[in-house]
């Protein structure tokens, strides 16, 4: 009777845990290891608190994350969290009442919340008109210049700073080497939106789209643009420079295999390259024109920000609250660094970053964060464009056309000018 | 066709229920909501919508590039149903001759169709990869460099060759079966007549399969237009870039990819009007030709 008793008290108590513990879904697009340092982090959380049970999703590409989270946003069936990627934020911090802001989440959980704890390429990217952090940066990144160290030295050379000393002295003696000296694998997010934070040129009107869609025109169509598109067919055509299509990892894959010198990455890239780079490499800034600006300054985050959605109840969104304090903490921030290469995203996490040695030990992995504290410029802080995945696109065909010669680099900016201004203005009409 | 008579005037009508309420709810309803949702520009999230009027259908017909897909869709469908028909028959004229081991050969010639589409369309990027392709690697030692999704004209030369390779044996099949089901007493009368077999073959046997092949027509129109999406979504691994592609794909790559589901709507409600006009064309035009036995 007694064991009975106890068994039954055992069962009420379980039970009552169980209801008291909040469970919150997260939707992620993170796959391979970047995946399993996400659930990494998840188990990790769940263990240090029994309030809340984080449960992380994959779901696909980054593409594939938003639109699965519109359709089930539209269902009445969508997570606490979503990972949107910088392309998407437009559509989702656009859309009204979609999404909690991050800031008003955490202050009314009761969390400490400083904008300025976060460092100062990745504060205002995901924030609204009047600075209010919308949407919480996580894997951030910027793109980089990865170099086989091997491969410079058989050339004697060492990594350009200026895309000058790239076409006069890198790039012959790369070649002469046998190499092939430049690949790049995302041409809209590293040789345009990073190409206008790199020079600190305006990429669209409306302070970069910021300060509202109403009239946002991009700003795509300039001469310091077609001239690096101008150099970059040229390049191509004398073999200083790879182009293996728009895909990602086609075109990392021959700077694994040694055949390219230097590819330019994603900061992100990092932990990935120490496991399928069978060479040493190390990794300096995204060049710049020396004839466009004497003052270069820093890069645009790129990566994906965790948004809360609304629609839920208050528990669930103290439970949401609570897991971005975890995420957020230095440990943790130092964690995802060290095994992915996306930056640390306060400043509490790169000085611990700094403390444990690991620059000491891996120069490399600091660049991207260093390239982020550049000196900032009137049109760094990022850009807010609506149907933007779609400008990309359009970007990448055009890019393409132009490097297989298929149209001039005139006709391509003008295109693209032509058609993401009209989607600018057909997004303008979504969002009311 | 035998004549039924029901004995009351509802029961038809109860058994034709469940079709009619599946094409309403699957087809019908969808199909109106396409029309309607081309008129709005809306919020991916539902938050609002304007009513646009038929702007979303003139952005469409202005945007060059849709006129170059629909370029694209025209020459790859032709092509595509060109090629798997023809190499279809060819094959099943063949194998209808062939007296040892007859089995295995058509065993062997229809298994591919059990491959799904996207699997196939995985099996041919792997062949057609520009890194590690052995069908690349083939045509390197001809002194072709071949890049798929970097040059347009390989990357579309993968998509078809891929989509026909796929199509065939479905086509090998119903060939097969339409050679079989010609009169033996016509076959021997023929050979009798005439001593060639190309003029046999395109005398007799060709019209023969007419109602066969009509068929198939048509199908591999409608296969060569909506049921490629999957190889070309393959082929394009996520990118589309500059690379080739179908109308139905652009639906799928605005509407979905790109959350503009006006223009997306307006593109499926052109294409549901081409597919209109494309079925009554065939059911006029060529049926007439086509003789049943």
């Amino acid at each position: 009777m007694i064991k009975h008793l106890i068994a039954a008290g055992v069962l009420l108590a379980s039970a009552a845990t169980a209801a008291a513990q909040t469970k919150i879904e997260l939707w992620h697009a993170m796959g391979g290891r970047l995946g399993e340092v996400v659930n990494e982090i998840a188990t990790n959380f769940n263990k240090s608190q029994k309030e809340v049970e984080l449960v992380p999703v994959y779901k696909g590409t980054y593409e594939e994350t938003l639109t699965a989270v519109i359709a089930a946003f539209r269902a009445g069936e969508q997570p606490n969290i979503v990972q949107v990627f910088d392309a998407g934020a437009a559509t989702i911090i656009s859309a009204k009442g979609a999404v909690v802001p991050v800031e008003d989440l955490l202050k009314k959980a009761g969390v400490s919340f400083d904008i300025k704890d976060y460092i100062s390429g990745v504060r205002y990217f995901y924030a609204d008109t009047t600075g209010k952090m919308i949407g919480m940066p996580f894997n951030s990144s910027t793109p980089i210049m990865y170099f086989n160290v091997e491969a410079l030295k058989k050339a004697g050379v060492t990594p350009p700073k200026t895309w000058e000393e790239f076409e006069k002295v890198t790039a012959p003696a790369l070649k002469k080497a046998g190499f092939v000296p430049l690949a790049q694998s995302h041409l809209p997010w590293i040789f345009t939106e990073n190409f206008m934070s790199r020079h600190n040129l305006p990429f669209a009107s409306n302070d970069n789209g910021y300060s509202g869609v109403k009239g946002t025109k991009i700003l795509v169509n300039n001469d310091a643009i077609k001239a690096h598109f101008t150099k970059l067919k040229e390049w191509k055509e004398k073999g200083f420079f790879g182009w293996y299509g728009a895909g990602w990892s086609d075109n990392q894959a021959p700077f694994e295999k040694q055949e390219v010198a230097m590819w330019i990455g994603s900061s992100g890239s990092f932990g990935g390259l120490t496991k399928s780079a069978k060479f040493e490499f190390s990794a300096t800034y995204l060049p710049y024109w020396e004839a466009v600006t004497a003052k270069p300054t820093q890069t645009f985050i790129g990566g994906a920000a965790l948004f809360a959605l609304s629609g839920k109840s208050d528990a669930e969104n103290t439970a949401v609250a609570k897991f971005f304090a975890y995420l957020t903490s230095p440990e943790v921030q130092y964690l995802w660094h060290r095994e992915t290469g996306y930056v640390p995203i306060t400043k509490a996490a790169y000085e611990l970053a700094t403390k444990d040695g690991h620059y000491k030990r891996l120069p490399a992995a600091e660049i991207g964060i260093k390239q982020l504290n550049l000196p900032a410029g009137e049109h760094t802080k990022g850009y807010r464009m609506g149907f933007y995945v779609q400008i990309r696109d359009v970007m990448n065909r055009e890019y393409g056309r132009i490097l297989t010669g298929e149209t001039t680099v005139d006709a391509a900016f003008k295109a693209i000018e032509a058609e993401a201004n009209k989607l600018l203005a057909r997004f303008e009409k979504t969002v009311k | 066709m035998k004549r039924v008579i029901f004995g009351s005037s509802w029961l038809p009508y109860a058994f034709l229920a469940p079709q009619i309420l599946i094409v309403i709810i699957f087809f019908y309803l969808p199909a109106a909501e396409a029309v309607r949702a081309s008129f709005y520009l809306e919020n991916p999230f539902g938050g609002g919508s304007t009513f646009v009027g038929i702007d979303n259908y003139k952005d469409v017909l202005t945007d060059d590039n849709y006129v170059r897909v629909a370029k694209f869709t025209f020459w790859f469908s032709l092509l595509v149903t060109f090629f798997s028909l023809a190499i279809a028959l060819l094959l099943a004229v063949k194998a209808d001759t062939v007296l040892r081991g007859a089995k295995s050969y058509r065993i062997l010639l229809m298994w591919v169709y059990a491959i799904a589409p996207p699997v196939a369309g995985l099996i041919g990027v792997l062949m057609f990869d520009q890194h590690v392709g052995p069908i690349t690697d083939v045509a390197a030692l001809f002194g072709y460099k071949m890049q798929i999704g970097v040059n347009y004209n390989d990357t579309a030369a993968a998509m078809i060759i891929i989509s026909i390779w796929k199509q065939v044996p479905v086509n090998f099949i119903f060939f097969l079966s339409g050679l079989q089901s010609i009169p033996k007493a016509v076959r021997e009368a023929a050979q009798i007549d005439c001593r060639s077999s190309w003029r046999r073959f395109w005398t007799v046997t060709f019209p023969m399969l007419a109602p066969t092949g009509f068929f198939l027509l048509i199908i591999n129109i409608t296969y060569a237009l909506f049921d490629t999406f999957a190889v070309i979504d393959v082929v394009m691994k996520n990118e589309p870039g500059s690379n080739p592609m179908t109308l139905v794909y652009k639906v799928y790559l605005d509407g979905f990819r790109g959350s503009d589901l006006g223009g997306s709507s307006a593109q499926s409600v052109i294409l549901m009007a081409l597919v209109l006009l494309l079925t009554i064309f065939q059911f006029r035009m060529i049926e007439r030709r086509v003789h049943y036995t």
